[in-house]
C-alpha cells in the first residue's frame, strides 16, 4: 500500500488546489466493501477532515476506518470520553471551516441531541450518521431497525426543519453520504444519514469514482469584509447567511441562544419568531432541491407501498406475490425520509386505493403518510426491528388495501 | 457612549455595543475579562487567531463580550467544541473560560479526558462556589457545610479541588488565582497563550449576589477582603493538597509547568509509524491513495 504524503490541512486553499490533494486521496475503483466503510470513504472524498466519535455497535467501523484513513489526508480524528463530547467536536470543527462528521447508532443519538439542537440553531454543517439497531434503549445492539426516523425529526427540543437520508445499500450508502454533506454545506445544517446495522454491515460491491467526478458542494463563504460582515444576516430571497471561519479576522459571535444578525443575544419576540420561522423554512422552501423519491410502476397503480432503506429491498418479494393476484402495485421509495414530500404524497393519494407503509418500528413515517393521504386508506405493516418483513405480510396489507370496500 | 464620557481602555478589544453587561456589581467577571484580555494582547500572537468558547451560566457569557472569534455553546461542552476548532485550525489558539458548574459538574468528564490527552487548550475557570445565574444552587465546589439554595441545611457534599484533579488528569500547565491578583493572571494567560499542551487556570470569584449573600459574607467587596486576606502565593505548593474551604487559607501559585508531547504532536510522531493492518483494509492494486 502506498501511503499519501501527509498533505497540510485542505482549509485556505483554492478550489483547484484543494481538488488536485483530494485527487490524491480519494480511494476510487471498485471494491467489494462493507457498508460502513464505504460511508468513511465517502466523507473523505467529500471533503471531511475532522471525525469526532465514540464506540458503539453498529456503527463503530466508521469510526475505525476514519482513524486510519484521516491521518493520511492531513485530517484529525479524536475519540472521545461520549457521544456528547463527539457532536459538540463536530460543531466546533465546522466552525473553523473543515468539514466533520460523527458516527453512532441510538443510545448515542440520544445523547447526541442537545448539541445537534445547538447545531441547528448555529447553523454549522456538519454530518450525523445513526446506524440504528433494535431499540428502545440498549435494545439489539447487534441487530437492525428503523426505529429512530422521528427522533431525527422531532428529537432535539424546539421547532426547526431537518434533513435525513435513508441509504438501502453499501453503494448508496457511500452516495448519500456525500449528498448529505452536501446538502449540510448548502442549507448550513447537522444532516443525519440514516441507515441501519444490515446496510452498515453488508458488504456488496461499491463503485467509488474519481473525486473530480464527484459534485462536491462547498458552504458559501462572505466576500464582506469583517468590519461589514454580520454572521446571520440574509440577503433577500436567500435562506442561509454566508459563512465565515475561525480565524479569519471577522471576529464574530455565535450562540446557542435566539439572535439577531449580528449573532448577539436577542430576547424579543420578533428576533424568536423570524429566527425559528427561518430555520423551518430554510427547508421547507427548498423541499423541490432536497427531497429524492424512486419511483416504479406508479402509473395506474391501485395501491403505492411507500418505504425506505433497507426495508425498500424486503418488501420487493411481497409487492411480487400481489402482482401475480393481479393487484396493480405502485412501489416509492424516500430516498429523503425527512423532509417529507408531502405534495408527492397528497398528489398520488388522489389517483389510488391506498398506501401500504411498512418500516422497521411501530408505525413512524406511516403518520406523515396517513397525514398527507387524508381519505385514502393507509395501512401500516410494522415491525418491531431484530427481523425483516415476510412477504406474504406485505402482500397481506397490499390485498387489505386494494380489495378494500 | 458621549464623546465627553471616559472611555474603558479596553474598548477595542470589548463588544462595547453589548454593554452593560449582564454581571452583577462586584462580581470578579468583569475584572477577569479585562486581565484575560490583556494577558492576550501581551502575549503578543495575532488576536484574530484567538478563539473564546465558553459554556453556559454567568461565566459563560464571557464568550459574548470580547471582541474575538467566540462561541457560546451548550452546558458543560465547551471543551469538546473547543477540541474540535482546535484539531481542525491547529493554527488557532483556543480559550474555554467558563465556570466551576461548567466545567466540573456538567462537563467534568471532558475536562479530565482533555487534560489526559494533553489537548493544546487553554481552561480558565472562574470559580465562584455555587451556581450563580440560575439562583445560588449547589456547585461541586460549594464548601462543606456553606448554604446554597439546594443546600437548606448546608452543604453534605464535599467539593472538589480544581487544581488538584487537573493536575492528576494530566495537565501540562496548572494555576490558581484570585480575582484580586490581576497581574497574575495575566502573567497566566500570557504564559498559557504560549504554551503548548494543556492548561488549566482556576481564578477565584466573589459572588456577592448568591454566595455571600446566603453565607452571610456581605456585599461583593467585604467578600473581596476576605479573599486578599485568605490568599497566599506558595508555587511549591502540592495541588493536590491544597483544597478550599470557608474559612481556610486559599493557596495561589502556579503549581504544574512542564513539557510534554500534546495530542497532535503525539499524532504526528504515529503517521510515521507502521500501520496496523485493519481486518476491514481494502486495498487494489491498482488503486493508490
Amino acid at each position: 500500500m502506498v501511503c499519501a504524503k501527509i498533505s497540510v490541512p485542505i482549509l485556505q486553499s483554492s478550489l483547484s488546489e484543494r481538488r488536485t490533494k483530494l485527487k490524491q486521496s480519494n480511494l476510487h475503483g471498485e471494491f467489494f466493501l462493507q457498508g460502513n466503510v464505504a460511508c468513511a470513504e465517502a466523507a473523505v472524498s467529500a471533503g471531511c477532515r475532522f471525525f469526532g466519535g465514540y464506540p458503539i455497535t453498529p456503527a463503530s467501523e466508521i469510526a475505525e476506518r476514519m482513524a486510519f484513513r484521516l491521518p493520511q489526508v492531513g485530517g484529525a480524528f479524536v475519540q472521545f470520553e461520549d457521544e456528547i463530547g463527539s457532536m459538540a467536536s463536530i460543531l466546533g470543527a465546522s466552525w473553523a471551516g473543515v468539514k466533520s462528521m460523527t458516527a453512532s447508532s441510538g443510545p448515542g443519538i440520544s445523547l447526541m441531541l442537545e448539541n445537534i439542537g445547538l447545531g441547528i440553531m448555529m447553523e454549522a454543517p456538519c454530518v450525523i450518521v445513526n446506524v440504528q439497531r433494535g431499540s428502545p434503549s440498549t435494545g439489539l445492539p447487534t441487530s437492525w431497525g428503523q426505529s429512530d426516523m422521528m427522533q431525527a425529526r422531532f428529537g432535539s427540543h424546539g421547532d426547526y426543519g431537518v434533513i435525513a437520508l435513508a441509504p438501502k445499500s453499501p453503494q448508496e450508502y457511500f452516495d448519500l453520504t456525500v449528498k448529505a454533506f452536501n446538502f449540510s454545506e448548502k442549507y448550513r445544517l447537522p444532516v443525519f444519514v440514516m441507515s441501519d446495522a444490515v446496510v452498515g454491515h453488508m458488504t456488496e460491491k461499491v463503485v467509488i469514482p474519481p473525486v473530480e467526478e464527484l459534485e462536491i458542494i462547498d458552504r458559501k463563504y462572505t466576500d464582506k469584509k469583517p468590519e461589514d460582515y454580520h454572521p446571520y444576516e440574509i440577503k433577500k430571497g436567500d435562506w442561509v447567511p454566508d459563512f465565515a471561519k475561525a480565524g479569519d479576522g471577522y471576529l464574530y459571535h455565535s450562540t446557542g441562544l435566539t439572535h439577531d444578525h449580528r449573532g448577539y443575544p436577542d430576547m424579543s419576540e420578533k428576533c424568536h419568531v423570524q429566527l425559528v420561522n427561518r430555520l423551518i423554512d430554510k427547508i421547507k422552501k427548498n423541499i423541490d432541491d432536497i427531497s429524492m423519491v424512486e419511483e416504479r410502476d406508479l402509473e395506474g397503480a391501485d395501491v403505492i407501498v411507500v418505504s425506505y432503506g433497507i426495508t425498500s429491498r424486503t418488501v420487493v418479494p411481497g409487492i411480487n406475490l400481489a402482482k401475480k393476484k393481479g393487484i396493480k402495485v405502485g412501489y416509492l421509495r424516500l430516498i429523503t425520509v425527512w423532509p417529507f414530500p408531502e405534495q408527492k404524497i397528497r398528489d398520488l393519494a388522489k389517483k389510488v386505493k391506498g398506501f401500504v407503509v411498512p418500516e422497521i418500528n411501530m408505525g413512524q413515517v406511516v403518520i406523515d403518510v396517513e397525514r398527507c393521504a387524508g381519505c385514502v386508506k393507509t395501512i401500516s405493516v410494522p415491525h418491531p426491528g431484530g427481523g425483516l418483513h415476510k412477504p406474504e405480510d406485505i402482500a397481506r396489507a397490499i390485498e387489505e388495501v386494494a380489495y378494500a370496500k | 457612549m458621549q464623546n465627553n464620557e471616559p472611555k474603558h481602555p479596553m474598548e477595542q478589544y470589548l463588544r462595547m455595543d453589548r454593554m452593560p453587561h449582564i454581571w452583577c456589581s462586584s462580581c470578579g467577571l468583569g475584572s477577569v475579562v479585562t486581565a484575560f484580555m490583556k494577558g492576550m494582547k501581551r502575549a503578543g500572537i495575532d488576536l484574530n487567531k484567538v478563539v473564546v468558547v465558553s459554556g453556559i451560566g454567568c461565566t459563560g457569557r464571557v464568550a459574548g463580550y470580547v471582541k474575538l472569534d467566540s462561541y457560546h455553546t451548550t452546558h458543560g461542552r465547551a471543551i469538546p467544541f473547543a477540541t474540535g476548532l482546535k484539531m481542525a485550525n491547529r493554527d488557532l489558539t483556543v480559550a474555554v473560560i467558563s465556570g466551576d458548574g461548567d466545567l466540573f459538574a456538567i462537563g467534568g468528564n471532558h475536562l479530565i479526558h482533555a487534560a489526559r490527552r494533553n489537548l493544546d487548550l487553554n481552561v480558565i475557570c472562574v470559580n465562584n462556589f455555587i451556581y450563580g445565574m440560575t439562583g445560588g444552587q449547589n456547585a461541586p465546589t460549594t464548601p462543606l457545610e456553606a448554604y446554597s439554595s439546594t443546600a437548606p441545611y448546608g452543604n453534605y457534599e464535599h467539593p472538589f479541588n480544581l487544581v488538584g484533579l487537573a493536575a492528576a488528569a494530566g495537565a501540562s500547565y496548572v494555576a490558581r488565582w484570585t480575582a484580586l491578583h490581576l497581574q497574575r493572571i495575566q502573567d497566566s494567560v500570557e504564559v498559557m497563550a504560549n504554551k503548548k499542551g494543556f492548561c488549566f487556570m482556576e481564578i477565584v470569584s466573589p459572588c456577592s449576589t448568591v454566595f455571600a449573600r446566603k453565607n452571610k459574607g456581605g456585599t461583593g467587596l467585604d467578600l473581596l477582603q476576605e479573599y486578599k486576606q485568605r490568599a497566599i502565593i506558595d508555587h511549591s505548593a502540592n495541588p493536590t493538597e491544597i483544597p478550599l474551604d470557608m474559612d481556610g487559607e486559599m493557596v495561589c501559585g502556579v503549581f504544574v509547568n512542564e513539557e510534554k508531547l500534546t495530542f497532535w504532536e503525539n499524532v504526528q510522531k504515529g503517521i510515521s509509524r507502521k500501520v496496523k493492518r485493519h481486518p476491514l483494509y481494502v486495498e487494489d492494486k491498482k488503486t493508490q491513495y
